[in-house]
């Protein structure tokens, strides 16, 4: 691990927690991430110094506030390379940014028939809405398989694209840590005339994220995985698409005018913006933004490269045949998420006694049940590395199994 | 903190190994499923229940070692029980199960002896996983209600 990586631990205060005198191992990270103390000391300056309402009153705190405000605004957009800084929406959460898709652009544009493709690895959140939309106006939904170690299975991709209006896939597996091909798969989209939604809530916090490169329509990504606050999600869409859609909340700050016949719409971004929004939460992103940004987003890629390989090898060299990782093995094409099966023992158990060494992982089916039935397994475990990690928190994770696997051996 | 031996005790970690009354049972039999949405678990409740007894009970399905052994163990309580004392064991456990003091045992149920489900006291101190304890309990509820409407 380079120096530099070593030191930016000391960014994270809760690193230095130490639980029943041992120190915190915190590989949960794809789950939520730790928040540097840049993030914290923005938020707390806000509220102990600036705290105002934005977009409609004059005094200059009001001011200070909007400036502030809109100044995230603009280091997100910079930050993910949109072309215009009003394209980016900010949301309760990656969830809301997802369902705000399928609930303007869908409904405006999707009737009964019409074909919405998506892959086996999405999270609930890209999989529900659809359903939703399924049961409300009989669209249909088709799915790109995978392959055996946990890539999509692009063989038939063309077949599955036909007559499709959206393709709405995640550039980065929760579960099995995949990176999928997001370029490729947009311009593969758009070929068959469909419109391109990237999930990106796993890859945009663990590598260069650039819309433009990318091709995407639509990118949803959450605040909270990226150092940011909780309680805020980005939506970033083309502005053609944003401007021609309706909206979705009705209310406050989204609108040009209301009469007692009828309203009209705020131009972008405030159009999706209803009722206040997450102001202090919203600073908080922009100062984590800033802070993965000096780091360098392909540093932080390479660390995480490193910290994949580090761990992978260890798993595999210290446990053998007692461990399946599910997803690829090629480093290339995964990040530092490792979904796996240790023995015949239930996640719940393992997590259990993990947290006896304070080695924070997360045991479950991960939001993403119909991957999971095709794994064959109700729950895995998964521990996930972020800039933080280090070789001695996989030698943690390494050392608190083996504490599991002898404390559940028959005696 | 509470250790993992409050949590894992011998005789939970036996049920959990070699558990009791494995498997299903044919109609008319009632059949009940359980999910555990925070962690995927299932259960699958069979209950035979005949002149006013749980004659037979199956539990199949999924989980960790709590939820398996609690099933376990659930089963080999109820086995054979009338159907009213079956409701006072599970009043009883579930009253085990709860964090705070509730009144809602009968008068009855002081009678019933919890025998092996007492080593799932220890569960209560880790509160995340009481949901883990108390899914075939809940499901074994559904399936009495729907034998006996």
């Amino acid at each position: 691990m380079s120096k530099d990586f070593a030191n930016l631990r000391q960014d994270f205060p809760v690193l230095s927690r130490v639980i029943n005198g041992k120190p915190l191992v915190y590989l949960d990270s794809a789950n939520t991430s730790q928040k540097p103390h840049v993030v914290i000391d923005a938020m707390t300056d806000f509220l102990e110094n600036g705290y105002a309402p934005i977009n409609r009153s004059a005094y200059q705190m009001a001011a200070e506030a909007t400036d502030l405000y809109e100044g995230a605004r603009t280091a997100v957009a910079k930050f993910i390379n949109a072309p215009n800084a009003n394209e980016v929406i900010f949301t309760k959460n990656a969830t809301e940014a997802l369902n705000l898709i399928v609930r303007t652009w869908g409904i405006a544009n999707l009737s009964h028939g019409d074909v919405v493709v998506l892959t086996h690895m999405e999270h609930h959140a890209n999989i529900v809405p659809w359903h939703m939309l399924v049961a409300e106006r009989g669209i249909v939904l088709r799915f790109i398989p995978l392959t055996s170690d946990g890539q999509l299975d692009l063989s038939n991709l063309d077949a599955l694209l036909t007559d499709a209006k959206v393709l709405s896939f995640t550039s980065m597996s929760n579960v099995l840590g995949t990176i999928n091909p997001s370029k490729f798969l947009c311009a593969a989209a758009h070929r068959a005339g469909a419109i391109a939604i990237v999930d990106g809530c796993q890859s945009v916090p663990h590598m260069a994220t650039d819309v433009q490169d990318m091709g995407a329509d639509f990118l949803a990504f959450s605040s909270h995985k990226m150092c940011g606050p909780s309680g805020l999600g980005v939506l970033w869409g083309r502005q053609q698409l944003l401007d021609a859609m309706p909206p979705f909340m009705g209310g406050g700050n989204m609108i040009a005018d209301v009469r007692l016949d009828g309203f009209t719409c705020a131009e972008l971004p405030a159009k999706y913006e209803a009722g206040t929004p997450p102001i202090t939460e919203a600073i908080g992103l922009g100062a984590a933004v800033a802070y993965l940004t000096k780091i360098g987003m392909h540093n932080i890629r390479a660390h995480e490269i490193d910290l994949a390989t580090y761990s992978m090898n260890q798993l595999t060299q210290r446990f053998g045949d007692d461990i399946v990782i599910h997803g690829p093995t090629n480093i290339e094409v995964r990040g530092a998420t490792h979904s796996f099966a240790f023995k015949d023992l239930h996640p719940h158990d393992v997590s259990q006694v993990l947290d006896q060494s304070n080695v924070c992982v997360r045991a479950g089916h991960h939001c993403a049940k119909p991957l999971m039935r095709l794994l064959g397994a109700n729950a895995t475990v998964r521990a996930s590395f972020y800039l933080y990690n280090n070789h001695q928190d996989a030698d943690a994770l390494c050392d608190a199994l083996e504490q599991a696997s002898e404390f559940f051996s028959p005696s | 903190m509470p250790g993992l031996e409050d949590l894992y005790r011998e005789i939970i970690l036996d049920h959990y190994r070699s558990p009791r009354n494995r498997g299903e049972l044919p109609p008319p039999a009632v059949r009940t499923e359980g999910h555990n949405p925070l962690c995927g678990d299932e259960i699958q409740v069979y209950l035979s229940v005949d002149s006013g007894l749980v004659s037979d009970v199956k539990i199949s399905g999924q989980g960790c070692s709590i939820s398996q052994s609690s099933a376990s163990m659930m089963s080999a309580a109820v086995k054979g029980k009338p159907i009213a004392e079956v409701r006072s064991i599970v009043r009883r456990f579930k009253s085990m199960m709860t964090l705070e003091e509730e009144e809602t045992a009968e008068a009855d149920d002081q009678n019933v002896k919890l025998g092996d489900l007492e080593a799932l006291q220890g569960v209560v101190k880790f509160p995340v996983r009481i949901k883990c304890a108390t899914l075939a309990w809940n499901t074994l509820l559904q399936g009495l209600d729907e034998a006996t409407a």
